[in-house]
């Protein structure tokens, strides 16, 4: 670089820049910006946003943080928020938040299947992910995994299970057991599990280094993280299955998307979610994110990164997940088993 | 100055007025949040609350959280007390570099220290991946105490390492002069000079204690402050959760009270004339010498030596070159709310302590535990107070960096309180009187007599304030600019999908800056050299 002081240099330098910026300036009112809240992290969705602007121009301004923290902000915020779409990690997340969502148009909502959106259509699932059984292959022989989630209280995994319960998947699986059976046989399942000494992890990262710790053996907990565990070590000392067909534990669950009622930039916030929607993103998400597609059409599947879309979705119980709506009550019945 | 005279019948200084005006605006906007919890919680159902406050396990978890702070507290003074007099009193060489190195365990994120403790242990922690060793998993009370002590302990030190350089030597000489042994010095002159540190450092520490929930759901202990985020979080609940945030301030207040009432009264500048003996360090031998670095050595290594080794661990998978600019980017976005955080806070501080110190009433009393209320709120409740009043009277305040930086120093004004407090108690004001009468005016006294003379707690304030807001999460989320993103956000982006290792380059970007800016505040505090 130049150390010499050339006064008349910097100042044309400055010139030309301000007259760029200026001109800059001047062409981007063209262009409208949408303001997108999103729970799901930086890393996995800003190469898609991006993509996103550059087929559109469309700027996103998005403001990242925990999927929970940004669901209470909203609902402070109410109609006087900037918000134009929120991005959560848990359908439990939309559904609290679904008051504040705008009804989205027909031919967004046709695009995917009904159990993975909500029955108003105020919000709509991206990716979708299962609820798996991950193991040691080491200290868990084949013939012992469970058959069914309720066999997950059995006995011969005391000590030896690690669980989050205050991990979102796992409130939202319990709100869905309570659904797809009662109260009363949730509570017994909670109690049962509660009884075989669980090791407690904070979440299912946890759980997953827990198991390849050698502290806990097996464990029920989300699939996606698998993949990006083996993406960096390949030898990452994990497992993964599902219960037999159609149990309630191999529940699917969405990360989901809902424009806000007080958004005054609807169209650009529904052609974003229309975007999420398409080939490209779909395949991301597969791809890149080890999350399944909820469009199904035309995804090319990936290999050797745990369950395959197809294991998953075969393994998949009939759900509707709009069913996940009583937060405060499953709360109450995880703490009455003395999990929580 | 008449209108008062006027108004009062009688004399008051102006400064006091002007102080007392400070103190009561920042007193105010510290009862905001208050004042919105209540709203909320009278939005709750009674008979719910009743059944949520009175379940037998909210005692337990009282109970736990009680031990928890008398576990860390105990750690913390085992740690700081002996590093703040080796490197203060003593001419053990290497003491400029302790210096440096026993405040950097602040700028650890938590998750970092967690998991650095944890994988210690375990067949995949990284002690067997790198060295083949397996050792138990710590957990539980001793866990979490270890952990919390681990990254608490600087408050404390900082503390002590400013009143170490302010006490009077001439105080410990004349006790010895007049008979007393080194133990006796120790425990009659030191010790009660020590005391207003050792309570502030305490008192923030505790208060962190009873508020953290991180570290203690990593070490699966279950304290009074978990439930509070879990209402939040797991229920997405605001009323509930009200209650329990206000219990946790109504314990955090009384813990402040029976502070401030055990510190009323106290005085602990110089009285007689001359002035005061600066500190002549102890000269160690060679036992000595050896048993101070070992000491510090085993307190650096635990505090800082684990995280960095898990940190290198993490990092030598991921490939540093592609985040270099973002990494960049992102730290020019902390350091552009830090900085100032930690001036407004420590500007915020001043009168605070000034009315503290030199003005004791029932009103400077008020406002001293007032300003404490930002510290002791659980942040997310904090941040969502701001949320509601901005939204409601000052819509163009709402996401800015100006409510951003002002909701930090609110929240961390606490933590500059201590050393500026601690400064002021040995600053004498008889001083500040014969400049005034050798015929400068009072601003000229402070810019040239007082401010000097508390330099090095203003300094510590302020590096306290900026090394915990370079990694404050809860109130980033909600209350920063949309599209802002500090390395704090950018971190938590990846650890919260799992991502430790595309983590790993930020998490050592807040720790590599925030000891850059320490070492650089640090490196004129002559009382270490």
């Amino acid at each position: 670089m130049d150390l010499k002081p050339d006064p008349m240099g910097e100042t044309m330098n400055f010139l030309r820049n301000s007259v760029v910026a200026l001109t800059a300036f001047a062409a981007t009112p063209m262009l409208a910006d949408v303001t997108l809240y999103s729970g799901r992290g930086e890393t996995l969705v800003a190469p898609i946003i991006e993509r996103f602007t550059a087929e559109t121009g469309i700027n996103v301004n998005v403001r990242y943080g925990g999927t929970a923290e940004l669901a209470i902000l909203l609902e402070e915020e109410g109609d006087r928020s900037p918000a134009d779409l929120f991005w959560a990690q848990d359908a439990a997340a939309l559904g609290v938040i679904k008051p504040l969502f705008a009804e989205m148009p027909d031919e967004t909502l046709e695009r995917v299947d009904s159990v993975y959106r909500d029955a108003d259509g105020r919000w709509i699932g991206i990716s979708g992910r299962s609820r798996a059984v991950i193991y040691s292959p080491e200290r868990v022989e084949e013939g012992e995994l469970p058959a069914t989630l309720a066999d997950l209280t059995d006995e011969r995994f005391t000590g030896r299970m690690a669980l989050a319960p205050t991990n979102g998947s796992f409130i939202a699986h319990v709100a869905a057991l309570r659904e797809a059976t009662s109260d009363e046989y949730a509570l017994e399942w909670l109690q049962g599990l509660a009884a075989i000494e669980p090791v407690i992890v904070s979440n299912n990262t946890a759980g997953y280094q827990a198991i390849a710790d050698g502290e806990a053996d097996i464990m029920l907990t989300n699939n996606y993280y698998l993949g990006r565990f083996l993406a960096s070590d390949p030898d990452f000392p994990v497992a993964q299955t599902t219960f037999e067909a159609g149990d309630i534990g191999n529940l699917m669950m969405v990360a989901g998307i809902g424009v806000l009622e007080s958004s005054e930039n609807k169209d650009d916030a529904v052609a974003f979610v229309d975007f999420l929607l398409g080939q490209t993103a779909q395949q991301y998400f597969t791809g890149n994110v080890y999350e399944f597609p909820v469009t199904g059409e035309g995804i090319v599947p990936v290999q050797g990164r745990g369950l395959t879309y197809q294991q998953a979705t075969d393994a998949a119980p009939e759900f509707d997940l709009n069913l996940i709506v009583d937060m405060e009550g499953t709360l109450e019945l995880i703490r009455e088993s003395g999990l929580l | 100055m008449t209108a008062i005279d006027f108004i009062s019948g009688r004399r008051l200084p102006a400064a006091r007025v002007l102080f007392s005006a400070l103190g009561l605006g920042i007193g105010a906007l510290m009862l905001l949040p208050i004042y919105y919890l209540l709203l909320r919680a009278f939005q709750a159902d009674m008979p719910t609350v009743w059944a949520l406050l009175t379940r037998p396990r909210t005692g337990q978890l009282l109970i736990n959280t009680f031990l928890l702070t008398a576990c860390v507290l105990a750690l913390c003074t085992v740690l700081a007390l002996p590093l703040a007099w080796l490197v203060s009193r003593t001419d053990l060489p290497g003491r400029r570099i302790i210096n440096v190195l026993a405040v950097l365990p602040l700028a650890v994120p938590g998750y970092v220290m967690a998991y650095a403790l944890i994988g210690l242990s375990g067949n995949y922690g990284f002690l067997n991946q790198v060295f083949g060793v397996t050792i138990p998993r710590m957990q539980g009370l001793w866990g979490a105490s270890l952990a919390l002590s681990l990254y608490c302990f600087p408050y404390l030190y900082l503390n002590l390492r400013a009143a170490f350089a302010g006490l009077d030597q001439g105080l410990e000489e004349s006790a010895r002069a007049l008979g007393c042994g080194p133990k006796e010095v120790f425990a009659r002159v030191t010790l009660p000079h020590l005391l207003p540190a050792l309570m502030a450092g305490w008192l923030v520490i505790g208060l962190y204690v009873i508020g953290d929930f991180g570290a203690v759901a990593l070490m699966r202990y279950e304290a009074f402050s978990f439930v509070i985020y879990q209402q939040y979080t797991a229920a997405f609940d605001r009323l509930y959760a009200s209650w329990l945030a206000l219990i946790l301030i109504a314990i955090a207040l009384s813990v402040v009270w029976w502070e401030s009432r055990l510190r009323e009264g106290a005085s602990y500048a110089r009285t007689g004339s001359g002035s005061g003996t600066g500190s002549k360090r102890l000269a160690l031998g060679w036992g000595g010498k050896v048993a101070g670095w070992i000491f510090s050595g085993v307190a650096v290594l635990a505090s800082l030596g684990l995280p960095v080794a898990v940190l290198s661990f993490w990092m030598t998978r991921s490939p540093i070159g592609p985040v270099l600019k973002p990494l960049f980017d992102s730290f020019m976005q902390s350091l552009s709310v830090a900085v100032p955080s930690a001036i407004l806070a420590a500007l915020m501080a001043l009168p605070v302590a000034v009315l503290a110190v030199r003005y004791p009433s029932r009103l400077s009393t008020l406002i001293n535990r007032l300003a404490f209320v930002g510290y002791a709120i659980p942040a997310l409740a904090f941040a969502l107070a701001f949320v509601f009043f901005s939204l409601q009277g000052a819509r163009w305040l709402y996401q800015t960096h100006t409510l951003l930086i002002t909701v930090y120093a609110l929240s961390f004004l606490a933590l500059a309180i201590g050393p500026i407090r601690s400064a002021f108690y040995q600053t004498r004001p008889s001083i500040e009187e014969s400049a005034r009468a050798l015929g400068h005016g009072p601003f000229s006294v402070f810019w040239r007599v007082t401010l000097p003379s508390i330099r090095p707690g203003v300094v510590a304030g302020m590096v306290l304030v900026f090394v915990i807001a370079m990694k404050e999460l809860p109130i980033a989320f909600l209350l920063s600019p949309t599209g802002f993103r500090p390395l704090s956000i950018t971190m938590f982006s990846r650890t919260s999908e799992g991502m430790l290792v595309e983590a790993a380059p930020y998490a050592a970007a807040i720790m590599a800056f925030s000891a850059i800016f320490v070492g650089f505040v640090l490196r004129h505090d002559k009382k270490a050299g």
